[in-house]
């Protein structure tokens, strides 16, 4: 989120597309309604009437898989209507820039498409610069090749019929929808979009997040109270997990995870470090190379950073190593082993059987968990026969939360802390004890008996635990980071100097020496003098508390902003667009309110001021945002499996970058009359991910005891359904059984002059408990996903339903 | 802050009773009030956030101070700016994962081609993992790749997890993980 959930209340309007927010986030919606309460309104748009959509003002319903015209459709008809921010739009985002004469847009391509890789060779989707090396710019928004002239054409495709055929909704609601969303590009109003996996699980995920983005920039959405774009994230420290690098791509802070054509630290520094030749741009990741040294110290203080850099694996350059891939390796028999740890993909993972088939090729597995899951107990699952599966598992029982102390980071990035309330149930240990125990033996084993390059391990920083227990204490101070050297530094106008071992007070104070360490930059500041993640201090300025802002509660991350992009919500002078509900403001030559994006005077001011995107190298909103992999400019493509021949914007049916794989368990279906049914997965209020917690308590699994099915009156009398029998889902993939729900909550769409059929099935259930509840809707899933992240295409597939 | 949450409970404990035990042809509020001091005589209170989804409410976990240190009661913390005191039915079931004797309470194992689980030690268990990382390790690691350049790569072992652990437990396991030289580093965030 670049808000968080109280500042739900302060918007106007709030679009929730994607999400079933009341039910999936039912907290959340505390916000929403106090918001509603005041006279804002709430947009719901989503396949299914949920109870989300009977709180919201205006519904309207989508075709899974059809949200990129839906929301050109609105950029459009903001365009047309002149109904975006102009100042902001100028001042605060990309518009003005002058494309390069090489960026072409044809027939659903962009330029330098190579159909044999199916990948972009992006270097013609850059700016125009002149001879100082600076973007040529047209204030005017006039030049036909500036940004916003170009997002007019390439939408200009994208008129309310068309759109309208594409996604089946009816006319009447887009309008209904685009006139009330588009209302908050008046400068004293602001829109919050909410989202969740219903935009993110799809071969155009990143793209769909790409298009709200636009509509947010294009209103003036961003950086205000009320505003933004928020991921309503599924897990309770997913935020934090991210945050800390347990994905292949990053390490903690974002920081890019090095590749083999970057050989050196100095080589990495050189590929991973922006620069700008525009004035006013903060280009904050010019201060990367700090975050990387200081956190190459964090894991080894007493090696020298090039050392340390050595040491850290290097991927190789352009190869997936996402999800899907590593399930794909998996049954192909390259790992031996394999941790699955505080997870459950044989019933999370897209495709399961395949998944459940990969882990039969596997010497061993070692899974931590608290209950028994498909995964550890894959082995005997269905269809398996254990006196054939050679997989050697350890099943570890490991802590509930309030079993163990520590931090977690919700979506609004608070950082919050934890304290146990009761010892671990039985043998179970809390997760941290148990990494660092197996830890403690791998090292023992390497300092005993050598082997593979065990520099690295022999020279970790494993000073994580205080009298043989984990110290999350410990560890939370080494993610602030602190001194390993006495060093003068400025602090505001005067030197202060600080000793090795005190704690860093900010990130800004990094340094790229080796005087400093931090695990995890964006968290400097977490835990200083005091453990900031457990405050619980209420106290709020006037300013503050209009907006339900709570400095001194837990802690967030950057340094305690609150809203991220506050520099926006300001016009050049600093003066607050929404003065009712001010974020910042500058008074009397400093901001008040919360913490601003970087101390800088404001923008107006032509020697000191910045632009407020300071994440992005030029400091503008990227209207146009070159770096993803498919495409510039958000443009419609099908699911991979879809229920139609034809795309009526271009003749590229799907996303001609999609990650995808070859082997029998990827046949997709497209029109193809055996799958002639949209399906979507989803989650219910009583249960959680793949059911493992929540099936095994016994109060959440009266209320939600089985696998169901939801289908429309319509579509149940085709097939001679009565509203709970037993009906079979089927996809090219596999199948499983569900009851049948019939309901008007699900209604045929009218899509290209065809009625086209949706169901919808939760995914919390599995085949260990309850014996009788039904087993994983990644069953049916396809193994396909977004080109940019590799997440898998989970809301949009094809299959058939029949009675049992 | 501690004052501030029982002076909440006793208004919370007269003003609910009267809607939550109306009708009942008896009244209840005496019981239901002695019920609520009674949780604040007999047991520790310490806060914690819902391990749930995201939206980080506070919850308040009632710790037996007589008995063997159990937790008897998990309610939403009042005193919370996100929740104020109020939980969705996941967050008011967190009792139950406490106190759930479906919860594995020994290290399993599972021996190749074998048809059942076996109890082990904790000892046991991590000796014969180290053993099994370390011969996955030392015979898939790579120092350079086709293209003769430095990668230094365990391609071996592969990890998944988790978003189900506290910021400090995810740090030191990427920590582990990278120092082993893993490649294929995912979690949930990622589905």
């Amino acid at each position: 989120m670049t808000n968080h959930w109280i500042d739900i209340a302060n918007s106007d309007c709030i679009f929730i597309i994607g999400s079933n927010a009341a039910e999936n986030h039912p907290i959340s919606f505390k916000w929403a309604l106090r918001a509603k309460d005041k006279g804002a309104t709430i947009i719901h748009v989503d396949p299914r009437y949920t109870r989300t959509s009977q709180h919201a003002d205006v519904f309207a319903r989508l075709r899974s898989g059809s949200d990129i015209p839906f929301f050109g459709g609105l950029i459009r008809y903001i365009l047309a209507n002149n109904l975006y921010f102009k100042d902001y739009v100028v001042n605060y985002t990309n518009a003005s820039f002058i494309v390069s004469d090489k960026y072409d847009f044809k027939d659903g391509l962009f330029s330098g498409y190579d159909a044999e890789k199916r990948a972009y060779d992006k270097s013609s989707w850059s700016f125009a610069r002149d001879d100082a090396g600076q973007i040529k710019k047209d204030p005017t928004l006039r030049d036909p090749r500036c940004v916003f002239q170009i997002l007019k054409a390439h939408y200009d495709r994208y008129d309310m019929k068309s759109v309208s055929s594409v996604t089946g909704t009816p006319t009447a609601d887009l309008q209904k929808v685009y006139q009330t969303y588009a209302a908050t590009g008046k400068p004293e109003k602001s829109g919050t979009m909410l989202y969740a996996m219903g935009q993110t699980q799809h071969t155009v995920g990143v793209q769909n997040i790409r298009a709200m983005s636009i509509i947010q920039l294009l209103l003036g959405n961003m950086g205000v109270a009320g505003g933004g774009i928020n991921a309503l994230r599924g897990e309770a420290n997913v935020q934090g997990s991210t945050d800390q690098g347990l994905l292949f791509h990053i390490l903690p802070g974002y920081i890019p995870t090095p590749n083999a054509a970057m050989p050196t630290l100095a080589e990495y520094n050189a590929k991973n470090t922006p620069a700008t030749k525009e004035p006013q741009s903060a280009n904050w990741w010019g201060n990367r190379p700090k975050y990387m040294t200081s956190f190459l110290k964090s894991m080894y203080p007493n090696q020298e950073a090039d050392v340390s850099y050595d040491y850290l694996p290097k991927l190789e350059p352009g190869k997936d190593y996402s999800w899907l891939s590593l399930f794909d390796v998996m049954l192909g028999g390259a790992f031996k082993g394999f941790f699955a740890w505080g997870q459950n993909p044989a019933a999370s993972t897209a495709n399961a059987n395949k998944t459940r088939e990969a882990m039969t090729k596997l010497d061993w597995m070692v899974t931590v968990n608290m209950f028994e899951t498909e995964t550890g107990s894959f082995w005997k699952g269905p269809g398996m026969d254990p006196k054939k599966v050679k997989t050697e598992v350890f099943f570890l029982p490991c802590a509930v939360s309030f079993e163990k102390e520590g931090s977690i980071s919700n979506s609004g990035r608070w950082m919050q802390w934890r304290y146990p309330a009761q010892a671990p149930r039985g043998d179970s240990k809390p997760d941290g004890d148990i990494i660092y125990e197996l830890f403690e033996k791998i090292r023992g084993l390497y300092a005993k008996e050598g082997g593979a390059y065990p520099d690295p391990i022999k020279n970790l920083n494993w000073d994580v635990a205080t009298n043989h227990a984990f110290d999350p204490h410990k560890v939370a101070k080494l993610i602030n980071g602190y001194f390993l050297k006495e060093k003068t530094l400025k602090v505001g106008d005067a030197d202060k100097t600080f000793k090795p071992g005190d704690p860093v007070p900010s990130f800004a104070l990094l340094q790229t020496d080796g005087s400093t360490c931090s695990g995890n930059w964006i968290y400097s500041g977490s835990y200083t003098d005091k453990n900031n993640a457990a405050r619980r201090d209420k106290t709020q300025t006037p300013m503050q508390a209009k907006i339900g802002l709570y400095p001194g509660w837990t802690w967030a991350w950057p340094v305690n902003r609150r809203v991220l992009y506050n520099r926006a919500s300001v016009d050049p002078q600093g003066k607050p667009y929404q003065p009712e509900k001010a974020v910042i403001a500058w008074q009397d030559g400093k901001w008040v309110g919360d913490v601003p994006d970087g101390p800088w005077p404001p923008m107006a001011d032509q020697k000191g001021g910045k632009s407020p995107f300071i994440m992005t190298t030029e400091g503008m909103g990227l209207i146009f945002g070159p770096g993803r992999n498919d495409g510039p400019l958000p443009e419609h493509y099908e699911p991979l499996e879809c229920p139609v021949g034809d795309n009526p914007f271009s003749k590229q049916l799907h996303n001609p970058t999609a990650l995808k794989f070859a082997g029998p368990t990827e046949v997709h279906a497209s029109c193809d009359p055996r799958f002639p049914f949209v399906c979507s997965t989803y989650r219910v209020t009583e249960h959680w991910q793949t059911g493992v917690m929540t099936r095994n308590s016994p109060w959440l699994l009266e209320a939600e005891p089985q696998m169901f099915c939801e289908m429309s009156p319509e579509l149940a009398k085709m097939r001679g359904i009565q509203n709970g029998e037993k009906v079979i889902l089927e996809s090219t993939r596999g199948s499983l059984w569900a009851k049948a729900i019939v309901t008007e909550r699900i209604q045929p769409f009218t899509v290209l002059g065809q009625t086209i059929h949706q169901v919808g099935i939760p995914w919390h259930y599995g085949w260990t408990w309850p014996k009788q509840g039904g087993d994983s809707a990644n069953i049916l899933c396809p193994s396909v996903g977004d080109p940019n992240t590799g997440i898998p295409e989970t809301k949009a597939f094809m299959v058939n339903v029949r009675k049992a | 802050m501690e004052w501030n949450r029982r002076e909440f409970l006793k208004i919370a404990s007269a003003t609910t009773a009267v809607t939550a035990f109306g009708g009942l042809g008896f009244d209840l509020r005496p019981a239901y009030a002695e019920g609520q001091a009674a949780k604040l005589k007999f047991t520790k209170q310490s806060t914690s956030v819902c391990c749930y989804c995201s939206v980080g409410c506070g919850l308040i976990c009632s710790t037996d101070k007589d008995g063997k240190g159990r937790v008897v009661n998990i309610e939403g913390d009042p005193d919370h700016p996100i929740n104020e005191g109020a939980l969705c039915p996941k967050g008011a079931s967190h009792y139950q994962l406490g106190n759930n004797d479906r919860r594995i309470q020994k290290v399993l194992y599972r021996a190749p081609y074998s048809e059942n689980w076996e109890e082990k030690s904790w000892d046991w268990a991590l000796d014969r993992i180290a053993r099994k990382v370390k011969e996955a390790r030392d015979g898939s690691f790579v120092t350079k790749d086709a293209k003769g350049r430095v990668v230094n790569r365990c391609e071996g072992i592969a990890s998944v997890g988790s978003a189900a652990m506290d910021n400090e437990e995810c740090w030191i396991y990427q920590a582990m993980l990278r120092a082993m030289g893993l490649s294929y580093v995912e979690h949930q965030a990622r589905i």
